[in-house]
C-alpha cells in the first residue's frame, strides 16, 4: 500500500521518470558506441551486429527493460503534464520566465518528437519496412550488411535531415533530463547543481555530435 | 474602583512557584468541556492557543491576516533575552529582572517582572525543542549576543530573523493542534467587539473579512493577544494591519486601559523619505553593537559623511554616556537623536536622521564578519535607500515601535472583566515605562507558553462550563452594534479616505504625544482630536459593500477606534506629570535633559475607565510597591 | 514618474475577472511599489472607483502577505525582494506594468489581487512541526548541533510562506515551500525523529491541494524573496525516498 502511495505521489512519479530516463540515457550512449563502429569499416559494424544477434537472450532482456522504461517514462510524463496543466487553470496574461531553459520548457515537445522518431527508426533499421530495397543486403561473409544499409540510407538527404533534427531534439531533451535526474533522486546541492547543468549540456552535445557525425560523414562521402 | 493586582505573598523567588502550586486545576476529563477564545496569532496568541489545546481545552483562534503565520511578531529581528548565563558573564534571573525593571524606569510590578525573568530560561528550552534554528557556536552550543541596553550577553538569536523563527515555532505548534482538531482556526476574521454576560467575558463578535458576515463566538474565557497600538502614529514600524480595535473595544466594554502613554520610540529606523511613505522600517538594534552613532559637530554640515573628518564628528552617545555608549537604552538613544536633529545637526535630505556608522567595525573585524552578522540588514537598507552601507554610513531616525501600555491585567493576566485575559504586547505588561531590547519576544512567549495556561485553569476550575449561546441577547446586541457601525461607515460617502484621516491623526500624535510631550501640546491635541473625529464621521469615504472583502472598510473601522483611543493616550500623558522611561514631559527634565521621575506622586499604574466617547475617562491608580529593589535614578552615563 | 497599470480586477471568487487599465501619475522613485498602489487607490477612491484589493501587512519583506505578479514575475523584477520592498526606481518612467494575482489552482482569487493561500497552512498542519508539547523540554544546550548544520537549517527555515515559488513555477508546484520546511526540520536532531512521517504527510497534503509537480525549471528559486535554494528540493526528494525505503 505504501508503495502505491509512493508511486502515485508527485515525487514518486518524478522518480519513475528519472530512473527510467536514466536507463534510456544509458541506452543512448551504448547505442552511440555501437554506431560509431561504422568509422571502423563495414567488417567491424557487421560483425558487431552479428554478435548482438548471437546474444539474443541478453539483447531481448535489455530490450524488454528499455521498452518498459519507454512506456513508464512516457506514461508518467503524460500524467504529470496533465496534472501540471490542471494546477494552473487560469494562466498569466503576461508570461515570462526568469531562469528556466528552453530545454526544460520543451521537454514534452522534444519527448513526443523523439517518440515518433523512435517508431520511425525501428521501422527503418530494425523492422526494415520503410526502405526494403536497401535493408536486406548481406555482406561477403553472409552477414546482414548493416553498414551498407546505413550508408545507403543516409545518402538520401531527407533521411539524414530527419535523423539530424531528431538528434538535436534528443540532445535538448537529454540536456535537461540528465541534469534533472540527480536533482530528482536527491543527490544535488548548491555546489553540484551548476556543475551538473554544465556537464549534462556538454555530454548531450557530445552525444549529438556523435550521432550526427554518421549521416554527415555519409553525406560528405567520408564514409561510403 | 480598587485595582487588586493579586500579587502572591512571600519571597520574590517563591511567589510564582507557590502561586502555581496553589492554583486550582481542571481535571483532564473535564478540560474538553471548556472553550477558550484566543484572538491574535502572534507569539503570545499562537503559543497560548497551542499550549491550551495541548492541555485539552477546546480553542477557537482568530486572526485578521490570511494566515496565522503572518502576525507582526514575525518582524522582530534582534533576539530574545533569557537568563541562561551560558556566557558565564554574571547573568542571573535576578539580573535580568533588575535590568528589566530598571530599564522600565520602575513603573512595572516587581513580581510580574521577576516571574518573567524566571520563565525566560524555559522559553529557550522549549524553542530549541521545537526546532528553532538559533545561532550556534562551532562547538554546537547556543550563541549569545549582547543587545541594546544590556551589559551581559543574554540575547539568543536566529540571524536577523529571531521573531520570524520563534513565531513559526509557535505557529507550527498551533498547526499541530489544528490538525488534531483541538484548535479551530479562523483566518481573515477580525474581532470587533467583546461580549460580556453578567459581568464576565463570554465571547466576541467577529467579522469574516471575506464575506463580511458578522457573527458571535461564545466561550468560557476570552484571551486577547492582539498586539500594540503604535499605528496610532500612522507611521510606525508596525505592520499596516496592526490596530487597537480589539483592546479598545474591550476597554469600551469595561476593561481598564493602563498606561496608554507609554509608547516606545525605537532609535534605529530608516528615516522618513517622503509624504507618501506608508510605514517605517526598523533596522535591528543589534547594529548598535558594532555601529557608532554620530552627527557632524557643525550645524547644517552638508558634506558627504566621508568628507567629515574625525574631529568634526560628534559621537554624542559615547560622549554623553561613556559606560553604555552606543548601547544606551532605547528611550535615551531616541531622545538624543531627536535632540541633535532639533539642534539642526541632523543628516540626510530632511535633516531628520543621524549616522549609524560601521566603518570602524568593518576595518577591525573585516567585511566578512560584518556581512555574517548584519548581511541581511545591510541588504534591506540598500533596497530601501539605494545606498550601500558598506561604503556609506547608514542614516537612522527614531520611529514608534512598541507600546508598553495596554489593557490592565492582574498577576493572573486577567483584566478587570473576569474571564478576559490579555497577553503579550496587548496588556500593559512587564516593561513599565520603557522596554529593553529582546524582551518583547520573551514576554509574549512567557505569557503564552508558561503563564496563561496555569492562570486560566485556575479561573476555569472555579466555574461550570458556560451555558451562554450565540443567540443570547448580549451577543445579538453586540452583533447588531457592529453591523450598524459598518453600515454607517459605508453610508457617509464623503471626500477623504480613512488613510488620509489616519495620516492626519498620526502626524498630530507624533508631534504632540510622541518622543517628547508638553502640557500645551497635549492640550492642543485633546482639542484637535475630537475635531478630526467629527470630520471623519461626516466626511470619510468608504466605497464598496459590507458583505465582501473590503479593505477600505476594515481600515476605516480601525481608524475610527484610533480616533477615540488617541484621546485616551493624551489624557494619560497629560496626567502623568513626570518624565519616566519613554514618557518624556519637557516640563520635567534635569538640567542636562534627562528624565526626571517623580516617585512621590507617580509611582503607580494609571488605569483608565471608559465613560463615553469624547468624555474624559475615569482615572484609577494601582500603586506600585517595591519590596526588593531600590528606586534608583536610571543612569547610563 | 508616470506609469500605466494593467490591474487584475475580480469582484470575488465566483465572478470572472479582467485586466483594467489605470494611470499612476507623479510617482516618486523613492516609494515602494505598494505605496505607489496606495497612491493609485487614493485617486481611485476620489473618483468613486473601489480601490484595488491586495494583501500586504508588514511591508518589510518578512510577513509574506504581499503577493503580486508584475509583468509575469512574482514579486517583480528584483531578485530576492518582496514586492513591498521593491522600489519604483527599478522601473522605467512611462512603463506599462501588468499586475496579476498569484496563479495556481490551490490559490483561488478572493478579490482582485488577493488570493487564498490556506493550502500552505494545511500543508504545515499535515506535519510541518516537531511534535513537542509545552513543558518538559531539556536544557537548550543539552543537544549540541554543529554550527554548519544549524546554519543550513536556518537557510531553509527563512521561508516566509508567500507562495511566490508556486506562483512562479510553470507547473504551479509548491515543492520549494514544502522542501524548505522538511529540510529545516530534518536537518536538526530534534526534528529528525519524525522526519519520515513528516515528509510523507506533507507531500501527500501538497498533492491533495492540487499543486503541480516539480520539473526542475528552478523558477521558484529565482522568484523566492529569500532566495531559498532548489538544493532543498533535492533534499526533500531524498527525504521522501528515505521515508519509503526505511
Amino acid at each position: 500500500m505504501l508503495q502505491s502511495e509512493f508511486i502515485t505521489s508527485s515525487i514518486g512519479k518524478k522518480i519513475v521518470i528519472a530512473v527510467t530516463g536514466l536507463f534510456l540515457f544509458g541506452f543512448v550512449i551504448g547505442h552511440l558506441a555501437g554506431n560509431l563502429l561504422i568509422f571502423a569499416g563495414p567488417d567491424a559494424l557487421n560483425s558487431y551486429a552479428r554478435k548482438l544477434r548471437d546474444l539474443a537472450p541478453l539483447v531481448w532482456s535489455a530490450r524488454f527493460v528499455l521498452l518498459a522504461s519507454v512506456v513508464f517514462h512516457i506514461w508518467t510524463s503524460i500524467l504529470l503534464t496533465i496534472e501540471n496543466r490542471a494546477a494552473r487553470p487560469i494562466g498569466y496574461e503576461v508570461r515570462k520566465t526568469i531562469q528556466t531553459s528552453i530545454a526544460a520548457r520543451t521537454m514534452m515537445l522534444s519527448g513526443l518528437v523523439i517518440l515518433a522518431f523512435i517508431i520511425y527508426h525501428l521501422l527503418h533499421f530494425t523492422f526494415r519496412v520503410t526502405h526494403p530495397e536497401i535493408s536486406h543486403l548481406t555482406d561477403s561473409l553472409g552477414r546482414h550488411d548493416v553498414y551498407s544499409m546505413v550508408v545507403l540510407s543516409f545518402q538520401k538527404v531527407y533521411i539524414s535531415a530527419v535523423y539530424g533534427i531528431a538528434m538535436t531534439l534528443l540532445c535538448l531533451h537529454l540536456a535537461h533530463g540528465a541534469s534533472s535526474w540527480l536533482q530528482t533522486l536527491g543527490w544535488n546541492n548548491e555546489r553540484t547543481q551548476p556543475l551538473f547543468v554544465r556537464i549534462s549540456a556538454a555530454v548531450s552535445l557530445l552525444i549529438l555530435i556523435g550521432y550526427v557525425s554518421i549521416p554527415i560523414s555519409v553525406l560528405c562521402g567520408v564514409v561510403k | 474602583m480598587k485595582l487588586d493586582s493579586k500579587i502572591p505573598s512571600g519571597a520574590m523567588s517563591e511567589k510564582w512557584t507557590r502561586h502555581r502550586n496553589q492554583s486550582r486545576l481542571v481535571s483532564p476529563g473535564n478540560k474538553h468541556k471548556y472553550k477558550i477564545i484566543v484572538v491574535g496569532t502572534g507569539l503570545a496568541g499562537a503559543s497560548a492557543a497551542a499550549t491550551l489545546a495541548e492541555l485539552g481545552y477546546r480553542v477557537e483562534c482568530f486572526c485578521f491576516q490570511d494566515s496565522a503565520r503572518r502576525a507582526h511578531s514575525i518582524a522582530a529581528q534582534g533576539g530574545i533575552n533569557a537568563a541562561k548565563n551560558y556566557e558565564n558573564d554574571g547573568d542571573s534571573v535576578w539580573r535580568l529582572f533588575y535590568d528589566t525593571i530598571k530599564g522600565g524606569d520602575f513603573r512595572s510590578r516587581e513580581a510580574n517582572v521577576y516571574r518573567l525573568a524566571e520563565i525566560s530560561t524555559a522559553i529557550i528550552d522549549q524553542c530549541v525543542a521545537q526546532g528553532i534554528p538559533f545561532a550556534r557556536e562551532y562547538g554546537g552550543y547556543l550563541a549569545n549576543r549582547s543587545f541594546g541596553g544590556a551589559q551581559v550577553s543574554r540575547a539568543f538569536y536566529a540571524r536577523g530573523q529571531t521573531g520570524q523563527q520563534l513565531l513559526l515555532g509557535a505557529y507550527q505548534a498551533l498547526c499541530r493542534q489544528v490538525q488534531s482538531g483541538q484548535v479551530h482556526l479562523y483566518t481573515r476574521t477580525e474581532m470587533l467587539d467583546l461580549v460580556v454576560v453578567s459581568g464576565e467575558a463570554k465571547g466576541i463578535v467577529v467579522r469574516d473579512l471575506v464575506n463580511g458576515k458578522v457573527t458571535c463566538c461564545v466561550a468560557d474565557a476570552v484571551v486577547l493577544a492582539t498586539g500594540g497600538y503604535s499605528n496610532v502614529f500612522f507611521l510606525s514600524t508596525n505592520a499596516k494591519g496592526c490596530n487597537v480595535t480589539a483592546t479598545y473595544r474591550a476597554y469600551k466594554r469595561g476593561a481598564l486601559f493602563a498606561n496608554p502613554c507609554f509608547t516606545q520610540i525605537h532609535p534605529t529606523c530608516i528615516p522618513v523619505s517622503g509624504e507618501h511613505q506608508s510605514k517605517l522600517t526598523l533596522m535591528s538594534e543589534s547594529l548598535r553593537n558594532d555601529g557608532r552613532i554620530w552627527v557632524p559637530k557643525a550645524k547644517g554640515d552638508q558634506r558627504p559623511p566621508k568628507h567629515i573628518p574625525e574631529d568634526e564628528r560628534d559621537y554624542y552617545l559615547e560622549r554623553k554616556y561613556p559606560s553604555y555608549g552606543n548601547l544606551a537604552p532605547r528611550d535615551i538613544s531616541s531622545r538624543s537623536a531627536k535632540e541633535v536633529c532639533d539642534e539642526g545637526r541632523g543628516v540626510g535630505k530632511t535633516g531628520q536622521g543621524v549616522y549609524l556608522d560601521l566603518r570602524d567595525a568593518i576595518a577591525e573585524l573585516g567585511k566578512d564578519v560584518i556581512r555574517d552578522r548584519y548581511g541581511n540588514l545591510f541588504e534591506m537598507y540598500e533596497r530601501i535607500t539605494s545606498e550601500n552601507p558598506y561604503d556609506v554610513p547608514m542614516r537612522i531616525y527614531p520611529a514608534p515601535h512598541y507600546t508598553m501600555g495596554g489593557l490592565w491585567v492582574d498577576y493572573n493576566l486577567m483584566s478587570t472583566i473576569p474571564g478576559l485575559f490579555v497577553i503579550g504586547e496587548a496588556n500593559f505588561s512587564e516593561h513599565g515605562a520603557n522596554r529593553l531590547g529582546a524582551s518583547a519576544l520573551m514576554q509574549g512567549l512567557a505569557d503564552g507558553y508558561f503563564v496563561l495556561p496555569y492562570v486560566i485553569s485556575d479561573y476555569l476550575a472555579q466555574r461550570k462550563p458556560s451555558t451562554v449561546r450565540e443567540d443570547a441577547p448580549e451577543c445579538r446586541k453586540a452583533q447588531e452594534e457592529v453591523i450598524q457601525q459598518t453600515k454607517k461607515l459605508l453610508s457617509i460617502r464623503g471626500s477623504r479616505t480613512a488613510d488620509d484621516f489616519h495620516r492626519e491623526l498620526g502626524g498630530l500624535m507624533w508631534n504632540e504625544c510622541g518622543m517628547s510631550r508638553s502640557e500645551e501640546g497635549l492640550k492642543k491635541a485633546l482639542k484637535r482630536i475630537p475635531q478630526i473625529r467629527e470630520e471623519f464621521w461626516g466626511n470619510v469615504n468608504v466605497l464598496g459593500g459590507h458583505e465582501e472583502l473590503n479593505e477600505a472598510l476594515e481600515k476605516a473601522g480601525r481608524v475610527a477606534d484610533f480616533l477615540e483611543f488617541a484621546e485616551l493616550m493624551c489624557y494619560d500623558a497629560l496626567e502623568r506629570r513626570e518624565s519616566c522611561g519613554a514618557h518624556f514631559r519637557v516640563e520635567y527634565q534635569t538640567p542636562d535633559g534627562e528624565t526626571r521621575r517623580d516617585d512621590q506622586r507617580y509611582k503607580h499604574v494609571s488605569a483608565w475607565e471608559f465613560t463615553g466617547v469624547g468624555e474624559k475617562p475615569a482615572h484609577h491608580k494601582e500603586p506600585l510597591e517595591f519590596e526588593f529593589v531600590d528606586l534608583v535614578e536610571r543612569s547610563y552615563r | 514618474m508616470n506609469f500605466t497599470l494593467k490591474v487584475w480586477r475580480q469582484k470575488n471568487r465566483n465572478i470572472k475577472g479582467k485586466l483594467e487599465t489605470y494611470g499612476a501619475e507623479e510617482i516618486s522613485s523613492d516609494i515602494s511599489f505598494l505605496e505607489m498602489l496606495d497612491q493609485v487607490n487614493e485617486n481611485l477612491a476620489a473618483r468613486g472607483i473601489e480601490p484595488i484589493a491586495f494583501d500586504h501587512d508588514c511591508r518589510e519583506g518578512i510577513c509574506g502577505s504581499c503577493s503580486l505578479t508584475l509583468n509575469g514575475i512574482p514579486h517583480g523584477p528584483e531578485r530576492g525582494t518582496t514586492v513591498c520592498q521593491l522600489h519604483m526606481r527599478h522601473f522605467k518612467d512611462g512603463e506599462t506594468i501588468t499586475i496579476e494575482p498569484w496563479r495556481a489552482k490551490p490559490f483561488p482569487v478572493v478579490k482582485d489581487l488577493v488570493v487564498d493561500r490556506n493550502a500552505f497552512d494545511r500543508i504545515i498542519q499535515a506535519g510541518g512541526y516537531i511534535s513537542v508539547s509545552t513543558g518538559g523540554a531539556p536544557d537548550g544546550n543539552a543537544i549540541p548541533i554543529a554550527k554548519e548544520k544549524a546554519d543550513r537549517a536556518m537557510d531553509a527555515a527563512q521561508c516566509i510562506g508567500c507562495g511566490a515559488c508556486a506562483a512562479a513555477c510553470p507547473n504551479a508546484s509548491a515543492m520549494l515551500f514544502v522542501a524548505s520546511k522538511v529540510s529545516h526540520l530534518a536537518l536538526l536532531p530534534q526534528g529528525a525523529i519524525e522526519r519520515e512521517r513528516r515528509a510523507r504527510n506533507m507531500v501527500k497534503q501538497m498533492d491533495a491541494e492540487g499543486f503541480g509537480n516539480c520539473t526542475n525549471h528552478f523558477e521558484c528559486e529565482a522568484a523566492c524573496p529569500k532566495e531559498i535554494s532548489v538544493a532543498f528540493i533535492a533534499k526533500l526528494n531524498r527525504e521522501y525516498v528515505r521515508a519509503y525505503v526505511k
